[in-house]
């Protein structure tokens, strides 16, 4: 069944969705509607068969075995490596580092070449529309070295303010650390020409590609970025697994984040010399079972094909966008040209909080509040919105739903 | 003669089995949000807010005569509904009372999945911070006398 529906020609959202088991459960006594998919996305079958597989058959630490089974747990594992490195392009498979999502990725970054990089007077650059996950850790170096964290402000519109970028850029700027997609408005930013004007200072650029991955199609070496970082569960794979892509001559001179296993060649007390790329970022026995099912989801996505899924994607966002802008008194943030299928909004005299209880008592998730971006909800004067995220099993009759759930919530909070 | 923490959450959990549905369940709770006193301009102070509420919740507490009663406001009418709840059930009773205060209607009117959520609603939170102001006001008279 699962073969057929990836095998023909034209995208079927129902044979989609039939691979993918929780759609069909009830929430609140409705069929639910997973509007939340820019905080996670569901898992189809094949990625659920993987784990179980993996652990029915594999299972085994992986690396240093000379069993059979400890062979096939590290083929397994470093065939994720091979897919993911196609998967963004990357010139080698030695620069796919293996994390616990994009947020450690950032952290890597920060606490590696940040440390050995960053100086007092020094400038990072991020963006008002940035994830606290790529807020806090350069707030944390810039006071630890006395560098200056600056911020590239945006419009109303929830667009970077591209001149204003042009501006704040100087010699002292070290690093730019910029979201490809802007996870509370949908924003896509113009992360090639960020990295183009930055290198031209001699910045670094890292991008925060957690929400862009699973939407646009990521060539690491024609971005020409030299850090990205995502997650695998926002791309139909498991929690607790995440990439770093790195520049090789980057990677290299960094310093080790943390010690342990895996990422030595020889201890002794008196010293340790590090074992090579990919490894000596990977200490201690990694996630192995959900990096092994990880490439169950990065298969599923390239074989149903990212243009078709970005089409879909889009005729959900203009399809909601539509209906949305129908209801009194709703007001969407973040109309960015170019956005991927997640609309945020507000609705007078409603609280967004209210809007989700609502909405849940009809067995729709959306998210609500402030969208782990504080910064950016001041920026808008809101405390925060309602979030409606699509993904590539979401359908127009469940933004119907959505419609007629928001139709109801604002008649019984009136 | 007051009535007892008990029968007042015996009394709520009766008012909630006349609902059928989760809609009336919410229509009478957003009811009572709107209904709720509004708090006082001043009391709208960051050392009153809730910690740990998606929405802004303001709570106050005052003793008069070995009773504890308290006030609140919230921005959200769901939100506020569950407090106008949970003052009722609580407001006007000693310090020692509240402290012990099981709660049980919460789960027994259908807001357990609530509770269990981490800062969803923050009843959980608000419920913390009202037995910590009947311990704040024990602690205060235990000392004074």
């Amino acid at each position: 069944m699962t073969e057929i529906a990836t095998i023909q020609n034209s995208f079927d959202v129902y044979a989609i969705r039939e691979q993918f088991p929780i759609l069909n459960r009830e929430v609140k006594g409705k069929r639910l509607v997973y509007f939340d998919n820019a905080a996670t996305s569901q898992k189809p079958q094949i990625v659920i068969d993987a784990l179980s597989n993996y652990y029915s058959n594999h299972n085994a630490n992986i690396h240093r075995g000379i069993h059979t089974l400890a062979e096939e747990a590290t083929a397994a594992f470093e065939k994720t490596r091979d897919t993911a490195q196609q998967f963004i392009h990357a010139a080698t498979r030695e620069q796919i580092i293996f994390t616990r999502g994009t947020t450690e990725g950032i952290n890597l970054v920060a606490y590696t070449w940040g440390r050995q990089n960053i100086k007092a007077g020094d400038e990072i650059m991020i963006s008002t529309m940035e994830h606290h996950s790529n807020i806090v850790p350069w707030q944390v170096l810039c006071e630890e070295k006395n560098a200056i964290l600056k911020i590239i402000p945006i419009s109303d519109d929830g667009e970077l303010l591209m001149d204003d970028f042009e501006r704040l850029l100087s010699p002292k700027t070290k690093l730019v650390s910029i979201v490809h997609v802007s996870n509370s408005l949908g924003t896509v930013n113009p992360v090639e020409r960020i990295i183009d004007a930055a290198h031209k200072v001699g910045a670094v650029v890292m991008v925060d590609g957690a929400q862009s991955t699973v939407h646009l199609d990521i060539d690491v070496q024609k971005m020409d970025c030299d850090f990205f970082a995502f997650s695998a569960h926002k791309l139909y794979g498991p929690t607790g697994v995440g990439v770093l892509y790195g520049k090789k001559d980057l990677l290299e001179s960094m310093p080790v984040f943390q010690g342990g296993g895996e990422m030595i060649k020889e201890v002794t007390f008196e010293k340790t010399t590090f074992n090579d790329l990919p490894y000596k970022f990977e200490a201690g026995t990694p996630n192995i079972a959900d990096t092994v099912a990880f490439k169950s989801a990065l298969d599923f996505v390239s074989r149903t094909g990212k243009s078709k899924i970005r089409a879909h994607e889009n005729e959900l966002l203009q399809y909601a966008t539509s209906q949305l802008e129908q209801i009194p008194g709703l007001k969407i943030i973040g109309k960015a040209k170019e956005k991927t299928s997640l609309v945020s909004f507000i609705i007078d005299k409603t609280h967004p909080q209210d809007i989700g209880i609502l909405l849940d008592n009809r067995g729709i998730a959306v998210r609500t509040g402030h969208h782990c971006t504080q910064p950016l909800m001041n920026r808008f004067g809101i405390p925060g919105t309602v979030r409606a995220s699509f993904s590539l099993y979401n359908t127009k009759e469940e933004i119907d739903e959505l419609i007629i759930g928001l139709q109801k919530a604002v008649k019984m909070l009136a | 003669m007051e009535k007892t923490i008990i029968e007042k959450e015996t009394e709520i959990v009766e008012e909630f089995s006349l609902f059928d549905s989760w809609d009336d369940k919410y229509e009478y709770i957003i009811d009572l949000g709107k209904k709720l006193q509004p708090l006082e301009e001043q009391y709208k102070k960051d050392e009153n807010r809730v910690r740990g509420c998606q929405s802004t919740v303001w709570l106050v507490a005052d003793e008069k005569d070995g009773k504890i009663f308290f006030k609140a406001e919230s921005d959200a009418v769901i939100v506020k509904g569950l407090i106008s709840l949970l003052i009722r059930v609580l407001s006007g009773h000693t310090a020692d009372e509240i402290i012990n205060a099981k709660l049980d209607f919460i789960q027994k009117i259908g807001m357990t999945t609530h509770l269990a959520q981490t800062r969803s609603n923050g009843l959980l939170s608000m419920v913390k911070q009202m037995k910590n102001y009947a311990l704040a006001y024990k602690i205060k008279n235990s000392t004074t006398v």
